[in-house]
């Protein structure tokens, strides 16, 4: 059920294609990476409400949902960057070498996609057994995920930084909540 | 005499003979076309299938220009729901979503500065004097996508010349009307209210750009800048100021939004250039907007395409830095 929620936004990209539920508009390719950068920010931002959800309303069972959750905001982020990749950039890759080396708010996207990406193959069991320590080293890196995103958005737009004040402003406030928390239990 | 069928023109139709409601009526209709295109049902994308367009009222005595492009048109649904136009929200579908509702008459252009023929015209008199002409011009975003649109207007040149500018006059400024009320998108400050765009005398005098009425032989719908609007094919089309209210002749060179928004990223001059990136994205190609969704970009000409008429108008500068 979850999943199905969860995928739906791609969904709907590829229904408004074909025109079955709505349009995709005079630029689709525009769209369809607004729209996939956007749900990866929104899966960032839903991934991390998790633990503050769990203490404040002492729902335990989300965190059963929190990697499925983490995994589809690497799914968006993959769907956004082939989109790029393929449909914008049309595989020249010396465009693309240099959209990411030159442009910075394509490095940041770039990093934070990487980053997205080690967590995503080290997202099994297996592999936090594996891990170790170093796997929660490696998957607080969220936090950096979703600045990195902010960042990128932010210096992508023209003029109106409306959409990325908003993230920028729940992100701040879920860092923010987890700071305020880990200095009230290093009190007690 | 209002004609409201929902059917795409189709290119071969452009040039093609309409019923032409005569000059006389182009007046009367400008004060009913503001609430017919303002009537315009055209749901939000996210409702649904797209609404029929209701369209404007057909101009008549449309000539035809030597200028014009024999490219494709874009469909007349993308011209109007793709839009940048501030004043009525910053998403492309914002402007055909907010304009509906925008009253459009009465509508004074006051010109001022130096020039002998100056004062404050009423928009049917403004351009009562000058010619119709259909020019169908490439414009190209600085954002890197570009569109084919029939406009019908009148020769800025001619206007220029009729305002009689004495030699002081080494710029021409317009502004767009400031009013928050009636421009919702406006009531934030994401630009510098009101637009302000200019161009040299030179480009002015140029026979190429020209003040737009309408749209593929109609009037203007209100997301594209009605009543009248700037258009200057060789230029980005944040150069192409909408809803224009001030003329101004004048000696300094005066700001431009967009400059003042972005020093680095908007310049006065706004030449299209391959050569020359913006600093976040490169300019040596665009995406042509109706192409579908697997073309290829094309590549980006110098000065759009108009080389031909323009590019003498350049000798000497460093476009690079004079961009």
């Amino acid at each position: 059920m979850v999943f199905t929620l969860c995928v739906l936004p791609a969904l709907l990209v590829f229904s408004d294609a074909f025109e079955i539920t709505g349009r995709l508009g005079a630029n689709p390719i525009e769209e369809i990476q607004d729209r996939f950068g956007n749900w990866t920010l929104r899966f960032v931002m839903i991934t991390l409400a998790v633990t503050p959800l769990r203490r404040i309303t002492a729902w335990n069972w989300l965190i059963r949902f929190r990697r499925m959750l983490g995994l589809f905001a690497f799914f968006y982020a993959l769907m956004h960057f082939l989109t790029w990749l393929i449909l914008d950039q049309e595989l020249l890759l010396s465009a693309i070498a240099e959209d990411i080396t030159e442009r910075p708010f394509i490095t940041l996207g770039f990093t934070a996609f990487l980053l997205l990406t080690a967590m995503a193959v080290t997202s099994t069991n297996g592999m936090r057994r594996r891990l170790g320590r170093r796997w929660q080293q490696l998957h607080y890196g969220v936090y950096a995920v979703g600045a990195l995103g902010v960042s990128h958005y932010w210096w992508q737009v023209k003029a109106d930084i409306q959409e990325p004040l908003i993230y920028a402003i729940i992100l701040a406030t879920l860092l923010g909540y987890r700071v305020w928390w880990r200095r009230r239990t290093q009190r007690q | 005499m209002l004609i409201l069928k929902p059917s795409d023109i189709r290119p071969s139709d452009i040039t093609s003979k309409h019923n032409y409601v005569n000059r006389r009526d182009f007046i009367k209709a400008g004060a009913i076309a503001g609430a017919v295109a303002g009537g315009s049902a055209f749901a939000a994308p996210a409702l649904g299938a797209t609404a029929p367009q209701q369209r404007g009222t057909k101009l008549g005595d449309v000539g035809e220009s030597p200028f014009s492009t024999d490219e494709l048109a874009n469909s007349y649904e993308d011209i109007t729901t793709y839009n940048n136009y501030y004043e009525f929200g910053t998403g492309k579908g914002d402007p055909s979503a907010n304009a509906g509702d925008f009253r459009t008459r009465p509508w004074s252009i006051t010109v001022e500065g130096h020039a002998e023929n100056t004062g404050t015209f009423q928009f049917e008199d403004f351009i009562k004097p000058f010619d119709l002409e259909e020019r169908i011009y490439r414009m190209r975003c600085v954002e890197a996508w570009s569109m084919v649109i029939p406009w019908v207007g009148i020769s800025l040149a001619d206007v220029v010349k009729h305002m009689k500018p004495t030699s002081n006059a080494k710029y021409v400024a317009f502004e767009t009307l400031n009013d928050p009320v009636r421009m919702p998108g406006q009531r934030r400050r994401v630009l510098d209210w009101p637009y302000r765009e200019s161009l040299t005398i030179a480009e002015a005098t140029n026979p190429l750009p020209i003040l737009a009425v309408g749209l593929y032989g109609e009037v203007l719908p209100n997301q594209n800048g009605a009543p009248l609007r700037l258009v200057v094919p060789w230029k980005y089309g944040f150069k192409g100021i909408k809803g224009i209210v001030r003329m101004s002749f004048v000696d300094e060179r005066p700001r431009t939004s967009w400059n003042i928004a972005a020093r680095h990223e908007y310049g006065f001059y706004a030449n299209v250039n391959p050569n020359v990136d913006h600093p976040r994205w490169s300019q040596a190609r665009e995406r042509r907007i109706g192409a579908g969704l697997f073309a290829r970009k094309q590549p980006t000409l110098m000065f759009n395409g108009y080389g031909e008429q323009v590019a003498r108008l350049y000798d000497g500068l460093d476009l690079r830095r004079n961009f």
